[in-house]
């Protein structure tokens, strides 16, 4: 079980309060968890990854275990502890004015 | 009892103004979609209880909300705008060439006779159709395919199709202003589209009466006559008597001819309200006094409404998409300021109130006339 926290503008789309736990398939990369996360709410589609290019958008981060994983491929295992559930994936909104 | 639905996007979110006939007293409900940028709303002319509304922001992209009973709840609907085939190019500023890359949608122009069907305008400059009520989306690429659509350049707001103008005598003629590109007409429906911009002279870019390259801020129409159009551009208030096939300059006495909304009186064919503002770098009204132009003789001769109106310390601007009039026998009309003000006048411009005051700044408005 993967736990995600989601940013609060795409809590307040979801309609989620704390955090979302996904059973994803295999050993979970951003691209599985959030492919599962898009499964859950649809509304979330296009609203991390870019619609057309499936590319994480620009003023998005992830992060995990007190690491930036924005740089790693999308098909890159996650962090065991964000595997096992014992750590959160951080989905966040960049800090970037507005 | 008739009544009025505005429906006002903002930088910071949606908000749902409405009023009775008299227009006197106003139930503001909102923020909806907080934080989220609302670059426009607009309800179906058919079912006044279909509203689409734009949604986005630059971290978490675009959204397209629908509301089928009369903006209480909002449902998610498709959000896939993929340019048809290989997108191309376009110039970017430098000049250089650079792929078209979706942004957001401007304006959503619900059909005037189905409400599944809508149009929208993208940043970058594009066409896309629903006719499933917004649930998905394919383009009308004839538009960027017709030929100068490697040559559009942006504008400072980026390079979008902000205008989109069905004629009410036939649904396959279709009018559509891109920044800055200029006016471009399909007669068929969307398939086929040529540039509609002869007459037009603009300083600052290389041709100065080029087919395309003009930075169009908004036209518009009066049902009754659609085939006459009104422009405002980037300088110059322009007027078309043949659907755009020639322009000529109305600016006529206006104090300024540089401005972005335009619009015309529900009931009266030659009466057209602007709002002029100081320039292309002074984004506020000249003298700090806003006032609404009027001209009853479609241009050229324009008349200044003050009545209600800041008439010292005023800078704001009033953006392209903030104008609207209702369909209420004393034609009403509204505009949105940057400043986050929504005025209304009940008689057609004579006199103004501000419906509110302190909203985020207002990009766009739109109104309802309820039965």
């Amino acid at each position: 079980m993967i736990r995600v926290v989601l940013p609060a503008h795409l809590r307040t789309l979801t309609q989620v309060n704390g955090e979302v736990e996904l059973e994803v398939p295999g050993p979970p990369t951003q691209r599985t968890v959030i492919d599962a996360l898009e499964a859950r709410y649809p509304v979330l589609f296009g609203t991390i990854r870019d619609p057309a290019t499936q590319k994480r958008r620009t003023f998005v981060r992830f992060y995990g275990c007190e690491e930036d994983l924005s740089h790693e491929l999308p098909d890159e295992p996650l962090p065991d502890a964000v595997a096992a559930g014992t750590e959160p994936f951080f989905i966040v909104g960049a800090m970037a004015g507005g | 009892m008739s009544g009025v639905r505005v429906l006002v996007g903002t930088r910071k979110g949606a908000f749902v103004l409405t009023s009775d006939g008299k227009r006197k007293d106003w139930t503001v409900n909102g923020p909806l979609f907080a934080g989220w940028e609302i670059y426009h709303v607009k309800g179906s002319p058919v079912d006044s209880n279909r509203i689409f509304l734009s949604q986005s922001t630059g971290w978490f992209g675009q959204l397209i909300q629908r509301s089928d009973d009369g903006g209480t709840a909002w449902e998610p609907v498709g959000n896939q705008f993929i340019y048809d085939g290989v997108p191309g190019t376009h110039q970017w500023y430098d000049g250089t060439p650079h792929p078209w890359e979706f942004a957001r949608v401007w304006h959503l122009e619900p059909s005037l006779v189905d409400p599944d069907t809508v149009l929208a305008g993208v940043e970058d400059a594009a066409l896309f159709e629903s006719s499933d009520g917004g649930a998905s989306w394919s383009e009308l690429s004839g538009l960027r395919g017709h030929g100068s659509g490697p040559s559009w350049q942006p504008g400072a707001g980026g390079m979008c199709l902000h205008t989109i103008l069905v004629s009410p005598n036939d649904a396959k003629r279709i009018h559509v202003a891109i920044s800055s590109a200029g006016v471009f007409r399909t007669d068929d429906g969307g398939d086929t589209w040529s540039p509609k911009n002869n007459g037009l002279h603009s300083e600052g870019i290389p041709d100065e009466d080029a087919e395309v390259g003009h930075c169009v801020h908004r036209i518009a129409l009066h049902p009754s006559r659609p085939d006459v159009l009104y422009m405002q551009k980037h300088w110059d208030v322009m007027r078309s008597d043949n659907a755009g096939d020639s322009w000529f300059e109305v600016s006529g006495n206006l104090p300024s001819d540089f401005g972005f909304a335009i619009d015309v009186h529900a009931h009266e064919p030659e009466t057209v309200y602007v709002v002029p503002i100081t320039s292309d770098s002074v984004h506020f009204p000249p003298d700090g006094r806003l006032r609404v132009y009027r001209s009853r003789t479609g241009g050229n001769d324009w008349e200044p409404l003050t009545r209600g109106l800041p008439q010292r310390h005023c800078y704001v601007d009033i953006l392209r998409d903030a104008m609207a009039v209702d369909s209420l026998d004393s034609c009403g009309v509204y505009f949105g300021t940057t400043g986050g003000q929504v005025y209304v006048s009940p008689d057609g411009g004579d006199n103004w109130k501000a419906i509110v005051r302190d909203l985020p700044a207002v990009l766009s408005v739109e109104v309802q006339t309820l039965a």
